[in-house]
């Protein structure tokens, strides 16, 4: 059980700057919190162990500890003036395309007070049929259900009306496409009291869920809602069985989801100006009950458009209160930090970085922190979820305290590898939220034989071996270089990736390549890098989108008609798919992954070039990193190779490469166009992880290892060893100002 | 999910597993793997740590996201080698309804 969690409004900060944390607590009283450099987060035994450094900074604790929820579920908010009078007749219509009907009940257009229950709601009810309630207080009112359950992933016309003439109470479905044999379109009617007293209630209006007395929202709807009206009149079933003009006499609302996707607002165009905004970003730029597949991008065709996808577990914004704020000290050198926070036995880190003081360098090299990817797998279930990922590790899933508690705590929110419960794919991910598995001491699922670490702990190696080399360092985060361009990497002679720099955004990506291109020196001493297109939301802090269109190993696929982003309209999917695969950048780019042994290197001739002499200096060989953290082997995990057809440089050399790698390694599925026996790290080529360096025009160069798991190797024999001498050579030359030959030509 | 189906001729593949159940498998024990690590969530086996790369609980999985992993009593294990064969031998027994120690 893990009784304390938190998280900070940032993940980058300049000393001198603040930063707000927020915690909450379960059954724990009282908690105290301290600032540490973060070292080596890597608990294994077998390797150098945890390290971290305490900065002496009073944070103000003890604090009291207090219980903050988390209230997952999208919907949309309309804090409405009274639409109509109090007594008045309502009409109720959208088009609906439910994915989890029958779970439960799931509300689609509703206003009433959650006390009393005054107001109206329609919605499916448990059984997954559509059903109109309209209450006046006490038992003065009624429900209306059509019994017959809406099937899943279908688009309907639901419509509801009262008529406070007669009393009639009356709800529909009516499916846009019928079939032999499914009786899924249905009405039912019945009579309630006249002239109901609903309308004029002090709550707001509600789209995908319903007011509760307990939290934000209830009975939220998982699926899609598109062009929910509201009428202030009576109309005859069959008229609101149509989908309603925009000119209808009565019109007290019509909300168009096509106005405004890359926001949070919605917006009425009814003229009453009934607008609203949306809570835990349901997905935005999904096709609507028009689109027909004339167009892919939903900026040229909004209308086809116009439908949100709302889900129960949808999570941007936790929205705690601040606990307390920690103001760096302006003498902060930069680096990696973590607020511990801690009680009793319990404790729990939120990491960040610290930035050089703006508009300046403190060292010679800079550490790319990959935050965004980071974002993408945060909270990621995949060894609580996908039972396939035992066979892919090769070994039982191991489930710390962590694990568990996100097993038994769904609503900590998802990430790029994970599903919506219903089944849908999750395209946002936010760090606005505890992410549990961004910690050091972290033990993941991924990470190999051994330590078994993953992105932000895994990490940890390198700056474990910047420590070990006393080298300074500056650190950079994926959201600095995205939000500032290539001028914050100016002035570094080198900058140095993680292990698995994989969500790139095109201003990360662009600012990257600029540096390389003013004759900056990059080490990429990771795998699968430069791989998915991501984009940051324009306004919105803290949250990125990432849709997997097109190919790649992806947890699932966007719907066809989906592949834009609905924060930039942006084309998404691979970078190799967009016109910059990550070969052109660092050499290399994805051909496989495994999760079980990684394996060593082999020098290749081109090892023996004199452009590369200074990598081997002190490098017996030929075999490197038969030994490790990650794997127990320097290659592993996930591998990318040269592939001059997407743009290697001609004059690359590649230095080393792995050799063999289990069958559980297989290869991706953008290069698997017609498969074939043979696709398995024992036979495929393929698969190998090549170390590369190649010099840049502008007198830079690029040194790739092009596998997760090398870093994993540094700390072996206390950093005695070639893989650390290798990195340490190309650090060391890098750092030299004297320029690189450019290759000949 | 795998259609194979664990035959005698896979006792040699058991084998070669019992002597190195982290080692890098044959083709023939990889398909082996495939079947008994194979299958759905619910119920799946699982290492419950109990003191970080030292001591481990066998666990399953529940069906559900929210439900707690389960823990299984006096399954405990101090060497992942000696988790993975007894795991091993229970998903034999589950596909085939044979005692693998008695087989071998």
């Amino acid at each position: 059980m893990i009784r304390i969690l938190g998280y900070a409004d940032r993940i980058s900060a300049a000393p001198g700057e603040c930063i707000q944390v927020k915690v909450s607590c379960e059954g724990l009283d009282q908690y105290d919190a301290d600032l540490v450099r973060v070292i080596h987060g890597d608990i294994n035994p077998s390797g150098p162990g945890y390290r971290d450094a305490p900065v002496p900074l009073d944070l103000g604790g003890p604090f009291k500890g207090r219980y903050q929820p988390i209230h997952a579920g999208s919907f949309g908010v309309v804090n409405a003036k009274p639409l109509f009078p109090a007594k008045s007749s309502l009409g109720l219509q959208a088009f609906v395309f439910p994915t989890l009907p029958g779970r439960g009940p799931q509300t689609i257009l509703s206003r009433q007070d959650p006390q009393s229950g005054i107001g109206f709601r329609l919605y499916l009810d448990p059984e997954g049929a559509a059903a109109l309630e309209v209450t006046a207080g006490g038992e003065k009112g009624g429900v209306v259900a059509t019994g017959a359950p809406l099937i899943a992933e279908r688009w309907y016309l639901i419509s509801g009306s009262y008529d406070a003439a007669s009393g009639a109470l009356t709800v529909a479905q009516k499916p846009l496409k019928s079939y032999p044999w499914v009786n899924d379109a249905d009405r039912a009617s019945r009579t309630v009291p006249v002239n109901l007293a609903f309308a004029d209630v002090g709550a707001p209006v509600m789209i995908a869920a319903r007011q509760s007395t307990d939290r934000p929202a209830t009975e939220n709807f998982n699926g899609r809602i598109e062009a929910p009206k509201i009428l202030s009149r009576f109309l005859p079933a069959e008229a609101m069985e149509s989908p309603l003009d925009m000119q209808c006499e009565g019109l007290a609302a019509a909300w168009d989801f096509s106005i405004g996707i890359p926001t949070g607002q919605i917006t009425d165009q009814s003229g009453n100006g009934l607008h609203g905004h949306l809570v835990n970003l349901p997905t935005r730029g999904v096709c609507g009950h028009a689109w027909n597949g004339d167009e892919h991008c939903w900026v040229k065709r909004p209308g086809h458009y116009a439908a949100i996808h709302f889900h129960d577990d949808d999570l941007y914004d936790c929205a705690w209160e601040t606990d307390f704020e920690v103001r760096l000290p302006d003498d902060l050198s930069s680096g990696v930090y973590a607020v511990r926070l801690h009680g009793g036995v319990e404790e729990f880190y939120i990491p960040f970085s610290v930035r050089p003081p703006r508009g300046t360098t403190t060292a010679p090299v800079a550490f790319l922190l990959p935050t965004a990817s980071y974002m993408a797998y945060a909270n990621n279930r995949i060894g609580l979820d996908v039972p396939e990922t035992e066979i892919v590790c090769g070994r039982l899933i191991q489930m710390s305290p962590i694990d568990l508690f996100m097993q038994t705590h769904p609503e900590i929110g998802l990430c790029f590898y994970d599903l919506h419960n219903d089944g849908s794919g999750v395209f946002y991910s936010s760090r606005l939220r505890p992410i549990v598995n961004m910690q050091p001491g972290h033990i993941g699922h991924l990470g190999g034989v051994g330590s078994n670490l993953w992105q932000f702990n895994a990490d940890t190696h390198i700056l474990g071996w910047l420590e070990h080399l006393d080298q300074p360092f500056d650190v950079i985060a994926d959201e600095d270089l995205e939000s500032e361009g290539s001028g914050i990497l100016e002035g570094y002679r080198a900058v140095i990736t993680g292990t698995h720099p994989e969500y790139y955004s095109v201003g990360m990506l662009d600012s990257l390549q600029s540096y390389l291109d003013d004759g900056g020196r990059l080490m990429y001493l990771g795998g699968n890098g430069f791989y998915w297109r991501v984009s940051f939301h324009p306004e919105l802090p803290g949250v990125i989108e990432c849709r997997k269109s097109e190919d790649g190993i992806r947890a699932y696929a966007p719907r066809p008609g989906e592949f834009y982003a609905s924060f930039t309209g942006e084309y998404t999917g691979l970078w190799r798919r967009n016109g910059r695969p990550p070969n052109a950048l660092a050499g290399i780019g994805m051909v496989s992954q495994g999760f079980d042994r990684s394996s060593p290197y082999v020098m290749k001739e081109a090892s023996r070039d004199p452009r590369a002499a200074f990598v081997f200096e002190g490098v017996e060989g030929p075999v490197i990193g038969d030994y490790g953290l990650s794997g127990g082997g320097a290659a592993g995990l996930e591998l990318d190779a040269t592939d001059h057809s997407l743009g290697t440089p001609p004059h690359t050399l590649v230095l080393a490469s792995s050799e063999r790698h289990s069958d559980l390694y297989l290869m991706t599925p953008e290069d698997m166009d017609d498969p074939a026996p043979g696709l398995g790290g024992s036979e495929a080529e393929i698969i190998r992880a090549e170390m590369v360096f190649f010099e840049t025009p502008g007198g830079g160069a690029v040194f790739s290892t092009g596998s997760i798991a090398w870093c994993g190797s540094l700390s072996h024999a206390n950093y005695e060893n070639d893989v650390a001498r290798i990195t340490t050579n190309v650090l060391r030359r890098f750092l030299d100002e004297k320029p690189f030959t450019p290759a000949p030509g | 999910m795998s259609r194979y189906r664990i035959t005698q001729d896979d006792l040699r593949h058991a084998a070669e597993f019992r002597a190195d159940p982290l080692g890098m498998p044959s083709p023939g024990l990889q398909r082996v793997l495939n079947l008994l690590r194979g299958g759905p969530k619910s119920g799946k086996y699982v290492l419950v740590v109990a003191e970080p790369f030292r001591r481990w609980i066998l666990g399953r999985l529940p069906a559900e996201r929210g439900q707690p992993v389960e823990l299984l009593d006096g399954m405990e294990f101090t060497d992942l080698a000696e988790a993975e064969w007894a795991v091993f031998k229970l998903r034999w027994k589950a596909h085939t309804g044979k005692d693998l120690e008695q087989e071998l």
